[in-house]
């Protein structure tokens, strides 16, 4: 027989050595990279440019001499540049990502589908409202889907996140307060488990905060917020289902009780996403609150992409809703720019334009393919992956809230931790090593040594019994004193245990290019 | 030195009050990372906020444990802010008050009294 013997070897070598460092300094298919200023330089572009034939200036003396300092780099350089900066995050793309209020779920791409089509994605602001109906029409059914889901008879779409969109609650309601007459009320009431951006909403607005107490089982304190309630006050700001996970149980008797000393009821709707569909804030006497559209719509988040925040506003509080927003007539649709005529007294504009067209469009194709039907299961299926989450943990964590089921998201404190000598953050960077982000660390503040888990309803069973799995064998390591795992990690991350320390307290904002390179000069015309 | 439930010690030299949070506090608190003082000139009421304090846990206020005005803020804890950490109950104090009424600083817990308070916690 004739045999081929100068192939490659097909099984490994008998003796596989240990791993080494590479010679270069580099790891394999992980790339190290430096910042993209440090790259390239001044000879590479990504495009060829026919050289202008007109560059006269009107700048007279004006005119940029030195190097301006733009990296320069040829496309496949910028290309590998970005792809091995995201081969260094984390990503919902690469696995469960359960950072807790923060809602990092999947973005369907059916979604970005939609996005991308040119009638959406090449309009320009300013473009005649004869050629832009059909966006115009799509920001008028996601008003009206916004708007029936949470049972409001107003919604702003333009505010550019939630926390833009706390304060486009709170200047309709000042504006609301000042046109009864009421401008001297000073003060906004938050309990102590809000979000960081309430009391700082409020601040900016110009109130005082006061906060109110929280009880035993993690929610509003009646009694202390009906003491706090006076003719001074001018809103309270409360998060249902709360950042505890908790439902409020007593939040029609917040409502009811707010309302008799003539305050309003914002409502932070960031966890809107565990109730959609079930439950709407209007029935419960609220007067304002945004949606996150990446929460509870799916729109890209962390980095993704723009924010949305909607506000949806109470009959109290419409007339005061800022331009622009959409009406249809017999001529098709139309924005009203105007906010002041006899029924509307807004307070302005809360953006230049129209606000996040693109999410705009991403959070209406998911509101469409998953329909009021499936919106509903979305909120079921993230409370119950949240339980299921919170039910398999509780034999090696300790919940903080152990009685009853949780919500959207399930919250652990760190007693279980108590005398191994590992922290809740060390905890978190161990989750690193085991290929998932950290969840929420430390927030709410109410909770000692807080680690608040979301999972949300996109998560299969399967993946959920890979992460409980990976928390649980971690946790016994922790308590089997296996401290070293725990201190120095993460350490199979591109950067190990980083100093925040030192990171918050001599921040380096800018990094400036040593500008020895001067610009080319112009391309002689052929 | 006098103390509060909420941290705060105040140090009394003729009618200038040093206020500052305790070693118990700065401990509870982790690394500060920034401070925030108050001005000379501003007028406050015992229990109105002060200063602010931001560690890496998270961001407090620090309330005026005494009523009076700002003589001065601690011009050290803007570029130094670990100072709080290093020297909590010494070179680490926020700012500087002439106040008006003894009476407030003697109502305020002695050192017994605040460790007393602290085993309770």
């Amino acid at each position: 027989m004739t045999m081929l013997n100068v192939g490659r070897p097909t099984q490994p070598q008998t003796a596989v050595p240990v791993a080494h460092a590479s010679l270069t300094g580099a790891r394999g298919l992980l790339q190290d990279e430096a910042l993209i200023f440090e790259l390239g330089g001044w000879d590479k572009t990504g495009v060829d440019l026919e050289p202008a034939e007109q560059d006269a200036s009107d700048l007279a003396g004006l005119i940029r001499e030195a190097a301006i300092g733009l990296p320069g780099l040829s496309e496949p350089e910028a290309m590998r540049h970005y792809v091995r900066l995201s081969q260094k995050n984390h990503a919902i793309d690469l696995a469960l990502y359960p950072l807790g209020s923060c809602t990092m779920k999947h973005n369907p791409r059916l979604n970005e589908k939609a996005a991308r089509l040119p009638g959406f994605a090449d309009l320009h602001p300013m473009a005649p409202i004869s050629t832009v109906q059909g966006a115009l029409q799509l920001m008028d059914e996601l008003a009206h889907w916004l708007k029936t889901l949470t049972a409001m008879p107003a919604v702003a779409l333009s505010p550019k996140a939630g926390a833009h969109g706390e304060l486009c609650g709170l200047l309709a309601i000042k504006a609301a307060h000042e046109a009864k007459g009421q401008g001297h009320r000073r003060l906004v009431l938050v309990p102590t488990s809000a979000h960081g951006t309430n009391p700082a909403t409020a601040a900016f607005v110009g109130y005082d905060v006061a906060e109110i107490a929280q009880t035993e089982d993690g929610r509003v304190d009646l009694a202390d917020l009906e003491a706090k309630l006076t003719t001074d006050v001018a809103a309270i700001m409360v998060t249902n289902p709360n950042t505890c996970g908790l439902f409020e149980r007593d939040v029609i008797e917040i409502g009811r009780l707010t309302h008799a000393v003539g305050a309003y009821f914002y409502c932070d709707g960031a966890n809107f996403n565990a109730i959609v569909g079930r439950v709407r804030p209007g029935d419960l006497g609220v007067d304002a609150m945004h949606i996150n559209l990446h929460k509870t719509f799916s729109t890209p988040h962390g980095g993704g992409g723009p924010g949305a925040g909607p506000v949806v506003l109470s009959e109290a509080l419409a007339p005061f809703a800022p331009a622009p927003w959409v009406v249809s007539g017999a001529d098709g649709f139309k924005l009203v720019e105007e906010t002041v005529d006899e029924a509307a007294q807004g307070f302005g504009r809360m953006v230049a334009f129209q606000g996040q067209m693109g999410m705009f469009v991403r959070a209406y194709a998911y509101m469409l393919s998953h329909g009021s039907d499936g919106l509903r299961q979305v909120a079921e299926d993230a409370v119950l992956n949240a339980n299921y989450i919170k039910a398999r943990l509780s034999g090696v964590m300790s919940a903080a809230f152990p009685d009853g089921p949780c919500m959207h998201e399930a919250l652990f404190d760190d007693h279980w931790l108590e005398g191994t000598d590992v922290t809740t953050l060390d905890f978190a960077k161990a989750m690193i090593d085991e290929g998932f982000h950290p969840m929420t660390m430390y927030f709410p503040l109410v909770v000692h040594g807080a680690m608040l888990i979301e999972p949300t309803e996109t998560e299969s069973k399967q993946e959920l019994d890979r992460f409980c799995d990976a928390l649980i064998a971690l946790a016994h390591a922790a308590k089997a004193g296996d401290v070293d795992r725990f201190k120095g990690a993460p350490y199979l991350a591109p950067l190990r245990r980083l100093d925040e320390t030192l990171a918050a307290r001599k921040p380096k904002l800018t990094w400036r290019p040593e500008l020895t390179t001067v610009a080319p000069a112009p391309l002689a015309a052929e | 030195m006098r103390f509060t439930k909420d941290h705060e010690w105040v140090e009394l030299e003729g009618d200038v009050a040093t206020i500052g949070i305790t070693a118990y506090a700065a401990d509870q608190l982790g690394d500060v990372v920034f401070v925030e003082v108050p001005d000379a000139g501003k007028t406050v009421k015992a229990g109105d906020g002060l200063a602010v304090v931001e560690s890496v846990k998270a961001a407090s206020d620090v309330y005026a444990p005494i009523s009076g005005e700002v003589v001065e803020g601690n011009p050290a804890l803007g570029d130094a802010p670990e100072t709080v950490n290093d020297q909590p109950e010494k070179g680490g104090w926020f700012a500087k008050l002439k106040i008006a009424d003894k009476a407030e600083f003697e109502a305020l817990m002695d050192r017994d009294a605040y460790e007393a308070y602290l085993g309770t916690l």
